[in-house]
């Protein structure tokens, strides 16, 4: 772990001496603030309903965003065979990368908590229950969109190549699940248990089931792998 | 101690290193020198586990770099080609962040700093930003982030590439100061700078090591034939025309007549040397010498035969 924490350590050094922390988190509050507010008076609940629905679509841009150069960056200025002749596992350095974007993302989650105050100043008979959930929900959501977003950013050293692979593949689990009445009914079933929404609805609902924390650790583990893997590979090319 | 045996490594259907053997004693400096594309960056990188080799071995301190990778890369310090650095650091979170990934950390980091600061003469730059450092202070920061963990072997890949002939001396006296110590591995593909730097040169062309030896060693091996050139005055037809029988073991190559004295090509090999002989054919032709400067092959002759003699061919 000691050299995953170093890996970490430099990433968010990094972020953080850097705008792109800084945009990332004024950008996601913006956007998460205009559509929590423009529709919570409307809709006249005790919930943070808008807000958790909004969050997953913002996060489809974002996480590839601030994932892109993980691990691009290192390969285009030439780092990574600095790193790859350290003595360091490859799965260290992927979890150190892999950590520092969860940590962006939950800070970016907890400055939404101010809608939570919104919620409490002016709702009444609030479900705090649900609340927990639906943001377990969205900060696993964002781990499984991040380590997407890992996995594009190792297998290329373009950021921008890496961003539109990764939204590629963050869309494709988004929007799974609106295309399942077209599929035939004997892929359906597959196909709503692939799709992301499927889950976190389920969980952002209150429901804790652990299905959906097994899907949302599967899809984790496969893509970390798969970056380990594609990285692991450079040594045969 | 790096022992390489039968060592080749394919990208598709490019031979880039082709079957190479060599051994590094500790403390020695050795030097791999080849033109662009020979396969020196290529051999490097599997000495140091970046690349896997297609076949053949690589042995570090006894190590196979297949089954022991990790610990090979904590004895070997390794400055890649282009030196990559993280700009956005500063020189000490550079280092830090080096050392800590090779577990050195508190008063032993502090004391690998200042060794390396020492040594790698980096006073000044230590809290400055690596973006703003020049191209020569930033070769110095790979080299002393290659050495915070004072490794016994040092792997550097064309390590002057790009600095000024100030800044090459510099560098050129710190590898050798290391030298004493560790065994240097260093490429290049510059010949003056591998001859004023290393123990033991080894040329690379196309992917196979074509000589190995200290400087002298090849010079003995690889000498060719010494070309003499003799101007003289007052020769006649009959004396220019009976010198290659009266004089033996050599060779006119040439004669040119110029207003007022010829010059005489002439060529011999290493074992007997003419020139007396040819002195006293001189006078007893009454020819008058103005010149003889005999021509040897030098390092930089014999890496131009190994490493174009292919190309000729092909």
């Amino acid at each position: 772990m000691h050299n995953t924490r170093t890996i970490f350590l430099r990433e968010i050094r990094s972020f953080f001496n850097s705008p792109m922390a800084y945009i990332f988190l004024v950008i996601f509050a913006i956007f998460n603030g205009y559509f929590f507010t423009s529709t919570f008076f409307l809709y006249n609940q005790s919930d943070l309903r808008s807000l958790f629905s909004v969050v997953p679509m913002v996060y489809l841009i974002f996480i590839p965003a601030i994932s892109m150069g993980l691990i691009a960056r290192e390969k285009n200025i030439g780092t990574m065979e600095t790193i790859a002749t350290l003595p360091l596992k490859t799965y260290e350095f992927v979890l150190g990368k892999y950590l520092a974007v969860i940590s962006l993302i939950l800070v970016g989650l907890v400055a939404t908590i101010i809608h939570l105050f919104t919620l409490m100043k002016f709702g009444s008979k609030i479900d705090y229950g649900a609340l927990l959930t639906g943001y377990i929900g969205l900060a696993l959501v964002g781990s499984m969109y991040a380590s997407i977003g890992t996995f594009a950013s190792s297998i290329t050293d373009n950021q921008v190549v890496a961003f539109i692979i990764g939204v590629f593949i963050v869309l494709i689990f988004f929007l799974m699940g609106f295309f399942l009445p077209l599929i035939p009914s004997s892929f359906a079933g597959i196909i709503q248990y692939l799709s992301v929404d499927y889950h976190y609805s389920n969980i952002s609902r209150g429901v804790i089931d652990s299905r959906n924390l097994v899907y949302f650790l599967s899809v984790i583990g496969f893509f970390l792998v798969l970056t380990v893997q594609s990285l692991e590979l450079r040594k045969w090319q | 101690m790096i022992k390489v045996r039968d060592l080749s490594k394919n990208y598709g259907d490019v031979e880039a290193v082709k079957s190479i053997n060599f051994e590094i004693q500790d403390g020695e400096v050795v030097g791999f020198l080849g033109e662009n594309g020979a396969g020196k960056t290529t051999a490097l990188k599997m000495i140091t586990g970046y690349l896997v080799p297609t076949s053949g071995m690589v042995e570090v301190n006894d190590l196979n770099i297949n089954d022991h990778a990790l610990e090979i890369q904590s004895q070997i310090g390794y400055l890649p080609e282009l030196n990559p650095l993280y700009p956005e650091m500063t020189v000490y979170e550079y280092l830090e962040f080096i050392a800590n990934l090779r577990k050195i950390s508190g008063k032993r980091f502090r004391d690998a700093l200042s060794s390396v600061v020492d040594k790698c003469g980096l006073q000044g730059v230590v809290h400055k930003q690596i973006s703003s450092c020049s191209k020569g202070y930033k070769q110095r920061i790979g080299l002393a982030g290659s050495m915070i963990h004072d490794p016994k072997i040092l792997i550097l890949d064309e390590p002057v590439t790009g600095l000024d002939p100030n800044q090459i001396v510099e560098i050129r006296g710190l590898i050798k100061s290391l030298g004493r110590e560790k065994l240097v591995l260093m490429s290049s593909h510059i010949l003056q700078e591998i001859q004023a730097t290393v123990d033991r040169i080894m040329i690379i062309h196309q992917g196979e090591i074509v000589a190995n030896g200290t400087n002298e060693e090849l010079m003995s091996n690889f000498r060719g034939n010494t070309l003499l050139n003799l101007e003289v005055k007052n020769a006649n037809e009959n004396s220019l025309k009976d010198l290659s029988i009266a004089v033996p073991n050599m060779n006119v190559v040439n004669v040119e007549e110029r207003t007022g004295h010829h010059v005489i090509k002439i060529e011999y090999g290493q074992e007997v040397d003419p020139r007396e002989d040819l002195f006293n054919y001189a006078v007893k032709s009454g020819w008058a010498i103005l010149k003889m400067t005999p021509t040897t092959t030098d390092l930089e002759d014999i890496f131009r035969k190994l490493t174009t003699e292919d190309k000729a061919n092909a």
